[in-house]
């Protein structure tokens, strides 16, 4: 660990300015995806698959084509087969064989107008051979379900799988004999959950404009969570080189995870390149939830036994995820992620990999937790009841803490768990009092967090200002975050510094932002980054001094003489340096490239109370309090907002967000009417409390706080409503008919 | 597609006759449609440049709302909040503040949707529509512009022009409740309309239910009114109230709920919207 990250007095860090795109995004100039336009751009639009799973026989493109004002079809036969590691995505991209979910591409047009383009996809006829479909993830794993690829043969399995099937993978978690701690408990709860799919319910659809000339050269604007991913899709599904294809992010008008891949980028290069224009492609709402996105939807089994006085002595969890189409429903996360809060001696997961008939599943804020959490947090929630123990005591007794062996393997470093519960057993909520019909729930949730690979680049400006390139699309703030970082490092005004997402041309790889990374990893390169150039800069004042480079410190936004013995000379400010700057050495920057390790694990506690309409099982959220641990909070606003945002979205999930599919396997809520995301009168101020446990891995100890605010809601709403209705819900959402229905049976005795 | 603002209803009438037209007022469903592709009108006829379409009058013993009232408006009409506050209710829980400055409820009536907030409260309150066509006009019931989803007794080149309601009679309310999970900008699950008059003594003279939301179109059980006339509206009655109104509904599963869920809901609502209107009737 630095030295100084515990005792630091931040000067900047930690203040609250205004954001550097604020201005912008509130008076409606910043441009989004769909901003963009070239002259002479034609409107890309793509066909998709009204059948669940059917096999293509034929596609006539020939009537389209001859359309006036059409300029371009592409099929899957423009982006041919290649061994390059990509299959998944280009079957995903443009349907090949089959079609595997309502909603699957299977040809695109260019036209002069979005009339003949719509035009032109009625006169595509495609022949459809519609074959059976499975789109409940129990149901894709009976032996009699239709197997959508025949090359899927169960990976990890034992014996090895000998025919083909929807399900992809089994992965194993633990430690320990969970049989054994079985028997040592007093009590043991075991249940059966199901959560349905969620999508990410970003405002802005996916949107580009790409652009590739005669000379394969090519340009491509887009709205997406990583820019140089698009770019390695993108070249990779059309056959371009890396650098030929220049990648630039819009702003982004909300991604939450589901734009860390493609849909329609390398469709749109495909469709410019073919037509000679620039071809603009734009998702409609319609489009975005047949098409993209969601979750996983779960099936899960937990089985968790305790001491009379509170002593976990046996953890078991089964998860049965599916993920849409193609394999990757994160099944292994999952599994990895249920028991992470606790400190257990005997502890085992499985998790189940499945395909189905869905599309394709895409990250979505701790992708995989909020399911897991929910099942795991209410059987303890369930034993805590049973045990007659206060849930957060009995979540104390079994919390992990530094030195635990955690169940997915790594022993944790210092982490914040106790902290986040003991703050909220502190906090006035907890004691609030209720009314009949009210109730109270707690959860705690983890999650991981990443780091990966960074280039930053932190130019210093004759005039003293400093312009800082990042990798990263910035999705919650954080070029105020990195804005502040360097601020802090250099000893210069917040103001003085402007941050760019910079394209794919002007740095180096950048991961995705992704992993609730951005803060902590690209924060970290900054901060090398100022580093970087605070040691040109001494350098270059030690050589107008005449002294050696070691005799320099920069201390507040100047360069002096580490003391009198160094020798006796007037500060040179970072302003100062710069302006000499053209007869000292010429420009001078900062860079860092790294792969960050050490992202700290985070971990975050929420309290909910609510009302239950008895009669028409309409749930109110009456409070909510989150508290989470930020190691470092940058720029808090960022971290609440984070707080608040991720408790809302999970809030959403828990009571009404669902894809809701027919018989016909075709989604039949695909606009946000009936895919039903809280709107503001649905919810209460949801009241924030940062904890600040350092990480070790960081320079000022921050780690990522975007994903694990979606965790723990799920659970605790579910909590909550069990203490106001005495009925435990083990199906979520738990929308009005569910929990009518269980209120029901309960009265009914069944 | 041709656009066109008559400036009579006669002309209007005359244009609605041409094949493809539709009526545009406050557009918040006819736009929605066109953009989805559902429907592609060649003409369509603007109502909101005809002299009166965009006024509530008031007369002796009525109400007037032209056909391009937006919501809005009828919130801040005060004589008729005041007589009949369960339209008011239904209309305001269409849409959003942006919504409401556009959307009318004779548009709501004529989209025909089983689903319509201002249809189940505007029929209770005894609610006609004054429907004009090439032969002239006519006066009809609310509840019989609605013959399915989507669907109207409007024939070709008939358009609704105004509602008109009459005066309520002493110790008259009326309220309108609807079933939906979101708080706002969501679509009843279930809803019940209800207007109810009663006498000196509290005694329930007069009752009109109407059931959105649990069939193909509104659903005005005659059992369900009888289950409060003569009585004070006591918990007895109401619950007959509550059962008459699951018994008459017929509503289908969907992605908005169960069936049995709304059969259950509906007879909540039916009470709890009594209760109200009943408050309401003594001038609470």
């Amino acid at each position: 660990m630095p030295k100084d990250i515990a005792t630091r007095t931040f000067k900047q860090v930690g203040t609250r300015p205004l954001r550097p795109d604020g201005i912008e995004k509130v008076t409606g100039r910043a441009r989004f995806g769909a901003d963009f336009s070239m002259p002479g751009m034609l409107t890309g639009r793509i066909l998709r698959s009204p059948h669940a799973h059917a096999r293509i026989l034929k596609i006539d493109t020939s009537a389209a084509e001859a359309l006036p004002g059409v300029k371009a079809v592409v099929t899957a036969r423009d982006f041919p087969e290649t061994d390059d590691g990509l299959h998944d995505i280009r079957m995903n991209v443009m349907a090949r064989e089959k079609a595997l979910y309502d909603g699957h591409a299977v040809a695109a047009v260019a036209a002069v107008s979005p009339a003949v383009a719509k035009e032109a996809l009625k006169l595509i006829r495609v022949d459809y051979e519609v074959l059976p479909h499975v789109t409940d993830v129990d149901e894709a794993m009976k032996p009699s379900a239709p197997v959508l690829h025949q090359h899927i043969f169960t990976a990890n399995e034992s014996p090895a799988a000998k025919r083909p099937s929807n399900v992809a993978g089994k992965y194993e978690f633990g430690h320990g004999d969970p049989e054994a701690g079985f028997r040592k408990a007093d009590h043991v709860i075991a249940r059966s959950f199901k959560v349905e799919a969620a999508h990410q319910g970003y405002i802005e659809p996916h949107a580009c404009v790409a652009n590739v000339t005669a000379d394969g050269q090519g340009d491509l604007w887009c709205c997406t969570q990583g820019h140089f991913m698009v770019r390695a899709i993108s070249a990779g599904l059309n056959g371009m080189d890396l650098s030929k294809l220049r990648v630039t992010a819009s702003e982004i008008g909300g991604g939450f995870g589901g734009k860390t891949t493609v849909y329609i980028e390398p469709v749109a290069v495909a469709l410019s390149r073919k037509a000679g224009k620039p071809v603009k492609i734009v998702m409609t709402r319609d489009e975005v939830f047949r098409a993209t996105g969601p979750t996983h939807s779960a099936s899960i089994d937990v089985k968790i036994g305790a001491t009379k006085d509170g002593r976990i002595t046996g953890a078991f969890a089964e998860l049965r995820y599916q993920g849409g189409a193609f394999p990757g429903s994160l099944a292994d996360m999952g599994a990895m992620a249920a028991f992470a809060c606790y400190d257990l001696e005997n502890v085992r997961t499985i998790g189940w990999d499945v395909v189905t008939n869905r599309p394709k599943l895409a990250a979505y804020r701790a992708p995989s937790a909020p399911a897991i959490c929910f099942a795991v947090e209410s059987v303890i929630d369930e034993l805590a009841r049973t045990i007659g123990m206060d849930p957060i005591d009995f979540r104390l007794k079994n919390a992990a803490r530094e030195g635990t062996l955690s169940s997915y393997g790594p022993t944790y470093q210092a982490i914040g768990l106790e902290a986040t519960l003991r703050a909220l057993k502190a906090h006035p909520h907890y004691k609030a009092p209720l009314k009949p019909g009210q109730g109270r729930g707690v959860a705690c949730g983890f999650w991981f967090n990443f780091g990966g690979q960074t280039c930053v680049s932190l130019n210093i400006g004759l005039d003293g200002t400093v312009a800082l390139s990042v990798g990263t699309p910035d999705i919650g703030g954080s070029r105020a975050s990195m804005s502040l970082m360097v601020a802090e490092e250099l000893g210069i005004p917040y103001e003085k510094v402007r941050c760019i997402i910079a394209d794919t041309a002007s740095l180096g790889y950048n991961d995705v932002t992704d992993g609730s990374r951005v803060t902590f990893s690209t924060g970290l390169a900054t901060i090398q980054a100022a580093r970087n150039a605070i040691k040109v800069m001494c350098a270059r004042a030690a050589a107008t001094w005449g002294i050696p480079e070691d005799a320099v410190e920069w201390v507040d936004g100047h360069a002096r003489p580490t003391g009198p013995n160094a020798g006796n000379f007037e500060p040179l400010s970072l302003a100062d340096i710069a302006a000499q700057s053209h007869q000292t050495g010429g420009p001078i920057a900062g860079h860092c490239e790294v792969t960050a390790e050490g992202a700290g694990v985070s971990f975050g506690a929420h309290l909910a109370d609510v009302e239950v309409d008895r009669e028409t099982g309409a749930v109110k959220v009456l409070r909510y309090t989150v508290a989470q641990d930020a190691g470092k909070a940058v720029h808090p606003a960022y971290v609440e907002g984070q707080y608040q945002g991720g408790a809302v979205q999970g809030i959403g999930w828990a009571l009404n967000e669902e894809y809701i599919y027919g018989h016909d396997g075709r989604l039949q809520n695909a606009g946000f009417l009936d895919y039903r995301i809280p709107v503001c009168s649905d919810l209460p101020m949801i009241d924030t409390l940062i904890l600040e446990i350092p990480n070790p891995g960081h320079p000022y100890g921050v780690r990522g706080v975007g994903e694990t605010p979606i965790v723990p809601p799920m659970a605790t709403i579910g909590n909550a409503i069990a203490a106001a209705t005495g009925v435990r819900m083990t199906h979520a959402p738990m929308s009005p008919p569910r929990i009518l229905k269980a209120l029901t049976e309960n009265q009914a005795g069944t | 597609m041709r656009f066109e603002s008559p400036s009579t209803v006669a002309a209007a009438a005359a244009l609605l006759a041409e094949p493809g037209a539709r009526a545009l007022a406050g557009g918040s469903d006819l736009l929605v449609q066109m953009k989805s592709g559902m429907v592609q009108p060649a003409v369509i006829v603007d109502l909101k440049r005809i002299a009166g379409l965009g006024e509530i009058r008031e007369t002796p013993d009525a109400f007037i709302i032209g056909a391009a009232v937006p919501g809005a408006a009828l919130r801040e009409a005060k004589a008729l909040r005041k007589a009949w506050p369960g339209l008011v209710d239904g209309s305001k829980l269409i849409g959003s503040t942006q919504i409401q400055g556009r959307a009318t409820v004779a548009g709501n009536l004529c989209n025909a949707s089983p689903a319509a907030d201002s249809v189940p409260a505007m029929a209770a309150c005894g609610a006609m529509a004054v429907v004009t066509g090439p032969n002239g006009s006519r006066t009809v019931p609310v509840e019989d512009i609605p013959v399915g989803p989507g669907r109207t007794s409007l024939a070709k080149g008939e358009l609704v022009e105004a509602i008109r309601l009459p005066k309520p009679p002493p110790r008259t309310g009326s309220a309108y409740l609807r079933f939906t999970p979101r708080t706002e900008m969501d679509i009843a699950v279930a809803s019940v309309g209800i207007a109810l008059s009663l006498d000196a003594d509290g005694t329930v003279t007069a009752a009109k239910v109407v059931l959105g939301a649990v069939g193909p179109k509104v659903i005005i059980p005659e059992a369900a009114a009888r289950a409060l006339i003569g009585t004070r509206a006591d918990a007895a009655a109401l619950d007959a109230l509550a059962a008459a109104c699951s018994a008459a509904a017929t509503p289908i599963d969907d992605k908005r709920g169960t069936k049995e869920f709304r059969i259950r809901v509906v007879g909540v609502l039916a009470r709890r919207a009594a209760e109200k209107a009943i408050e309401r009737a003594k001038g609470k």
